[in-house]
């Protein structure tokens, strides 16, 4: 693959949007309870039961699995570029810990219940997953410069200390919003109306779309702050627009789905692996492929103890942690080469 | 009869509090290449920086084309103006062609994939520093050397009419270094202007046609090599005894190092 050509993006894409299709088919009719397609599409005297599991519950939950995890992916891929830095990811930076946790103090400042569609909780997730981003760009760097294994540090401590105060703020809520924030944040794809699943998907696609309107700029910005200045990006606006954008996509996605970690890791490094570095094909291949590894994931997490479900979250990080541990000990690897 | 294309005018720049340049003043000529020498830490990477616009100096200006180089907007300077830096790390597992397309990123807008156009301009580049067979290599695999052609052809594909280079010789052994200084005067007799820091003394006496010396952010000599690069200067200027004599061959200046008995017998 030696430079990407607008064929090869649009077969790439195709590809794998076919692959995401099939995901969504596929997974849709996987479940504890079997059902039949052919039932579920005869509508003779009201809908059947198999209707009601396929479109009322499967279908809407496999559809927000694809916008969350495409979200997440190609927040990571973009956070990566951004940071030059390919252990990046949401959560491992505590992103969706600064999300989760603006998430949780604006649901109690409103005193709503998470997970109700339009609460005040996308806009505090909002701010949280800003606030965190804001921090660890700042405290990263040094001397002007982004120090890889500050920057894993600071996401370490962003975590601990947004974990310590939702640790915090949950003993003092009451037992049914407590139970609430618990479920929330094991991450879970679980129930969803069409309608919070539109607006997710509205918001993914435009804030994935202004990445994607950067992406040629993340490919120059790999080569250095000053090569990319002496090439004509403007650095620092380029960095704000990643920077307030991934932020938005996670603080979107915490909101709904809860911290689902690793997705943004696993997912643009195989790519890059298999497509290359362009971040013009890495970011929409990321979109995609992040929607068909979560949903997988999350048909594992319903499926695999029968009736009772996993956290999808579990699923992701059981993967996501040993994946991430092997991409730490190359990276040492390489530092002392 | 001197059209300057870049004017430093009474510079000055610190990093911190340390001073880095003090009131340089320096003219980039059109057509020339201007060598900028000096010791380590004397300024020479910070006044490329600052002719590259990618630093501002805390006093005195800076002209390009006779406008202040703060008002160009970067992408319009990055069409007229490319830089080879010192060796860079590049974070991802680019290709060296990819790489080098990175050089069109000035003259493609928005979402674009590259044209024809911009492959035939990376192509040419690749060939003029005989980079074309490791096109397709991963950007990592490479040595030293050749990542510093691929660096330079990536500015190449910038087809820029002004290049400013640091150290491009670096990494490089004797014939590939020659044959760096040798495009460079190529491309200098096609019109290109040529602003390069140097160490090796040699090479700013035989290829240079302006040397600045530059010693702890002052400039110290500007003028034809022959006048700077002399025995008087240089043990003023390095603060050791050298050796120097003329090529034989060339005409130019020939410096060479001194262990130190000979030193010594020297400064007797």
């Amino acid at each position: 693959m030696p430079y990407l050509t607008r064929r090869r993006f649009v077969r790439v894409n195709a590809l794998l949007a076919a692959g995401l299709l099939a995901t969504l088919c596929g997974a849709a009719l996987i479940g504890p309870v079997h059902v039949d397609l052919m039932r579920a599409l005869q509508r003779t005297g009201g809908p059947s039961p198999d209707f009601v599991i396929l479109f009322d519950t499967r279908l809407p939950r496999v559809l927000l699995g694809a916008v969350v995890g495409g979200a997440l992916a190609v927040a990571g891929a973009a956070l990566q570029g951004l940071l030059r830095n390919p252990l990046a990811d949401p959560h491992i930076l505590g992103i969706s810990g600064g999300a989760a946790l603006g998430g949780i103090v604006a649901i109690i400042l409103a005193g709503q219940q998470p997970l109700a569609a339009f609460s005040a909780g996308p806009v505090g997730s909002f701010l949280g997953a800003l606030g965190a981003t804001f921090l660890i760009y700042r405290l990263a760097l040094v001397h002007g410069r982004l120090q890889p294994y500050t920057l894993l540090l600071t996401g370490v401590v962003v975590n601990a200390f947004a974990g310590a105060l939702i640790m915090f703020i949950n003993s003092l809520a009451d037992f049914y919003q407590a139970h609430g924030i618990l479920f929330w944040l094991m991450g879970s794809l679980a129930t969803q109306s069409y309608r919070l699943v539109g607006t997710i998907t509205v918001y993914a696609l435009a804030a994935a779309a202004c990445l994607l309107w950067q992406a040629r700029h993340m490919n120059v910005l790999s080569l250095g702050e000053e090569a990319a200045l002496q090439l004509g990006v403007e650095v620092e606006r380029t960095r704000r627009i990643i920077f307030f954008t991934s932020s938005l996509l996670v603080g979107a996605v915490v909101s709904v789905s809860g911290m689902i970690g690793f997705v943004g890791l696993i997912v643009p490094h195989v790519l890059r692996l298999t497509l290359g570095a362009d971040h013009r094909l890495l970011l929409p291949a990321s979109f995609l492929a992040g929607g068909m590894f979560l949903v997988w994931a999350d048909t594992l997490a319903r499926t695999l103890l029968g009736a009772t479900e996993i956290p999808v979250g579990v699923v992701t990080a059981l993967c996501g942690a040993p994946f991430f541990i092997y991409l730490l000990t190359r990276a040492a690897g390489k530092a002392f080469d | 009869m001197h059209d300057p294309v870049l004017s430093l005018h009474r510079v000055s720049f610190c990093y911190r509090s340390v001073a880095a340049l003090d009131d340089i003043s320096l003219d980039l000529r059109r057509g020339e290449i201007l060598g900028i020498i000096g010791p380590n830490g004397s300024g020479k990477s910070t006044a490329l920086r600052i002719m590259s616009g990618v630093l501002r100096p805390q006093a005195g200006s800076v002209l390009w084309l006779g406008r202040p180089l703060a008002q160009v907007r970067r992408a319009d300077l990055a069409r007229q103006l490319a830089v080879v830096p010192q060796d860079t790390a590049i974070e991802f597992p680019f290709s060296v062609l990819e790489v080098v397309l990175m050089g069109r990123a000035p003259h493609l807008g928005g979402f674009a994939f590259e044209g024809d156009r911009d492959i035939a301009a990376a192509q040419a580049a690749l060939r003029r520093t005989a980079t074309s067979h490791l096109a397709h290599r991963c950007i990592h695999e490479l040595s030293g050397g050749e990542r510093q052609r691929v660096t330079l052809a990536r500015a190449l594909a910038q087809e820029p009419q002004v290049l400013l280079l640091d150290e491009p010789g670096a990494f490089l052994d004797i014939r590939h270094a020659v044959e760096i200084y040798d495009l460079l005067r190529d491309l200098q007799a096609e019109g290109m202007t040529i602003a390069t820091v140097l160490h090796d003394l040699n090479l700013a006496a035989l290829y240079c046609d302006r040397v600045a010396l530059l010693k702890a952010g002052r400039l110290v000599r500007l003028g034809a090599p022959g006048e700077v690069i002399t025995y008087a200067t240089l043990t003023e200027v390095y603060e050791t005894e050298v050796y120097v004599d003329t090529n034989d061959i060339t005409g130019a200046v020939n410096v060479l190092p001194l262990s130190r008995p000979y030193r010594e017998r020297l400064r007797r």
